[in-house]
């Protein structure tokens, strides 16, 4: 267990800034998640706190101590690749206990940690078998196991699931969580997805093009994006952004709705103008232009299905945003404007 | 004008129907590579089968059935054994080095550097170059008056004023000096195949290994060599096969001399055959080679799948 800081860490290929002087903390026993697009410095940021790049600038500490000269066998950290870079020869027991004859522990030792680990993912059965003839899930089971059989410090788990077909996903997601929890090691987690992020994570870290936008909880980062950019890229479908003036007016999806189930009273009104409704089940997406503006503003609504009001496409009707549903943001910034501005 | 254009669509249409006719295309795309392998394999293998149980010359049209006289022969004689002997040390000493020169280059090629292209097509250099030029080259490196190496062993103090070692005349200096021609020729094949089997481990392996807390050695020689294995053993394969049959370094630098005492199987058979003009001999002689390069070549095939590992 440990705290792991990022203080003003900056790492340049050439070129391309893909991380540039972020400060991030992770508290002690934490889930952080780095969210962000592809190509917004969250692997680099991993592979720096892992040791496995040199920051061009800035340092790396682990419970106040900085390792930023440090190779990465120095650090006890554990990592989890998005492939799992299990060891193709080797079986799945010496697998696991890698790491533990890395550090020459005694022999017996390493069997019970060996069978510790394996029975905590369920993988005793395979000991003996090689990576190639295990499934997916099976093999991410065998390099979790791997990561914690040292009991490091920290883990880092490179988008750990993305290789899981959907189904398998969502329990795995599970699981995960409930074992970060048991044992309580500090945890920094990567991933493009959103649904994964807000699942998992104590707190979310909102990644684009190597700066930290946001960092705060789930809730945080989702009722009160700090720009455009979270707001847009936390949600789905996004947040609706319609020009007003000098600043965005920005709603989610399921805060627009008719006015009849809407309340009218602290609300604005907004005509709207069907052009496609989408039925998924739980919800209908209904697509749309607001009326009475330049430029058009494309926006969609989120109609839960409890709510039976008839829509339709190609017709006008009226819909209603609740006032403290709506933020604003600056337009040439992007920044949100707070204070009561509505 | 309609008429052309139907004409056309039909030769096209017949065009397309034979490039989609498997049952004929696949004999029509394998007859060159069995026309190859029956032309110039088969048939002379069998025609020195043939030879190697008769008497033929290359003086006479006279020929009989002799049985196996001809490898009675061949084992009674004493530069049989000299050959033989000479053949594995040559084979094996040659492919040991190769191995490990060829592993410490390929993963110093495998970084990235400046000039990376330079230095990789300089290494390449021997292998492309034909063989006896190369060998030529070296048969100046090593004369026994302008010797290159001598020269400088002197400048640099390194040989006493008397010593002038003749590399090609004296029997234990002239298989080494062959040996380390053979190595650097076979050297820049073996790097390349072995660079191709380090290239294909993923970068993520090496950083997991580099994580879990193994050090240079460990990650060398428990992730990244038995990784390579199978790939390995398929160059040393190709080494030991173009080295037990390779008769041009010999032929060039010592015609197997002095005194047999260079001489391997393959130049044996040719001075025997050809230039002797016992085809007979020479054909029993060559097949010695046969029986020794099939086992090598099934141990090795087979090491090579059991240590397949994705």
């Amino acid at each position: 267990m440990a705290t792991v800081e990022a203080r003003h860490i900056s790492k340049h290929f050439d070129e391309v800034r893909a991380v540039d002087g972020i400060d991030l903390i992770a508290k002690e026993g934490e889930f952080l998640v780095l969210l962000g697009p592809s190509g917004c410095g969250k692997t680099t940021l991993m592979r720096l706190i892992a040791g496995l790049e040199q920051p061009t600038a800035g340092d790396i500490l682990l419970d106040g101590r900085i390792v930023t000269d440090l190779p990465p066998r120095a650090r006890n950290i554990a990592m989890v690749f998005q492939s799992y870079a299990l060891y193709p020869h080797l079986t799945v027991e010496r697998n696991i206990s890698f790491p533990l004859r890395a550090i020459g522990m005694p022999k017996d030792e390493i069997r019970k940690k060996v069978e510790w680990a394996a029975r905590m993912f369920g993988i005793e059965r395979f000991l003996d078998r090689k990576p190639r003839q295990l499934s997916g899930g099976e093999r991410q089971r065998v390099a979790l196991a791997r990561a914690v059989v040292r009991e490091p410090v920290v883990f880092l788990l490179d988008e750990p699931l993305s290789n899981l077909d959907a189904k398998l996903r969502n329990s795995a997601r599970d699981e995960l969580k409930q074992f970060q929890r048991n044992l309580a090691t500090t945890t920094i987690y990567v991933t493009h997805d959103q649904a994964e992020a807000m699942g998992l994570g104590d707190r979310i870290a909102v990644l684009n093009q190597g700066k930290v936008i946001q960092i705060g909880t789930p809730q945080e980062i989702y009722r009160r994006p700090t720009d455009t950019f979270v707001a847009t890229f936390i949600g789905s479908p996004p947040m609706n952004l319609v020009e007003d003036g000098p600043s965005y007016l920005g709603f989610r999806p399921e805060a627009f709705l008719p006015r009849e189930v809407g309340s009218a009273e602290d609300g604005i009104a907004l005509p709207f103008r069907v052009t496609r409704v989408e039925y998924l089940g739980a919800d209908r997406l209904v697509y749309g232009v607001l009326e009475g503006r330049t430029p058009e503003a494309h926006v969609i609504s989120k109609l839960p299905d409890n709510i039976r009001a008839e829509i339709a496409a190609g017709e006008r009707y009226d819909f209603v945003v609740r006032k403290s549903g709506i933020d604003r943001f600056d337009r040439a910034s992007g920044r949100r404007i707070e204070g009561d501005a509505r | 004008m309609t008429a052309t254009a139907a004409a056309i669509s039909a030769a096209t249409a017949r065009r397309m129907r034979l490039a989609d006719d498997e049952r004929r295309l696949w004999p029509l795309m394998l007859a060159p590579a069995i026309l190859y392998i029956v032309l110039l394999v088969g048939f002379p293998f069998f025609l020195s089968l043939f030879y190697s149980v008769s008497n033929v010359t290359v003086g006479s049209r006279d020929m009989a059935f002799v049985g196996l006289e001809n490898f009675r022969r061949v084992v009674e004689s004493g530069t049989f054994w000299i050959a033989l002997g000479n053949t594995l040390i040559f084979t094996i000493v040659s492919q040991l080095f190769v191995l490990l020169f060829a592993n410490m280059l390929a993963m110093a090629l495998v970084a990235d550097f400046r000039g990376k292209w330079l230095v990789r097509f300089l290494i390449l250099l021997p292998w492309v170059a034909p063989i006896s030029l190369g060998a030529i080259g070296w048969l100046w490196i090593y004369d026994s008056i302008y010797s290159v190496i001598n020269w400088t062993g002197q400048a640099l103090r390194i040989l006493g004023p008397n010593e002038w070692p003749i590399w090609l005349g004296q029997p234990n200096l002239a298989m080494a000096s062959i040996i380390i021609v053979q190595i650097w020729r076979i050297v820049p094949l073996a790097t390349v195949i072995i660079l191709a089997g380090l290239t294909s481990i993923p970068q993520d392996i090496h950083d997991a290994a580099a994580v879990d807390g193994a050090g240079f050695w460990r990650r060398t020689f428990q992730i990244t060599l038995p990784l390579l294995l199978p790939i390995t053993l398929v160059a040393v394969l190709f080494g030991i096969i173009f080295t037990f049959t390779d008769m041009i370094v010999v032929f060039v630098l010592t015609r197997g001399g002095p005194y047999d005492q260079t001489q391997v199987l393959a130049t044996w058979a040719f001075f025997t055959g050809i230039q002797g003009g016992d085809l007979a001999g020479g054909a029993a002689i060559s097949l010695f080679l046969f029986p020794v390069l099939v086992a090598v070549a099934i141990v090795f095939l087979m090491l090579a799948r059991r240590a397949e590992v994705t």
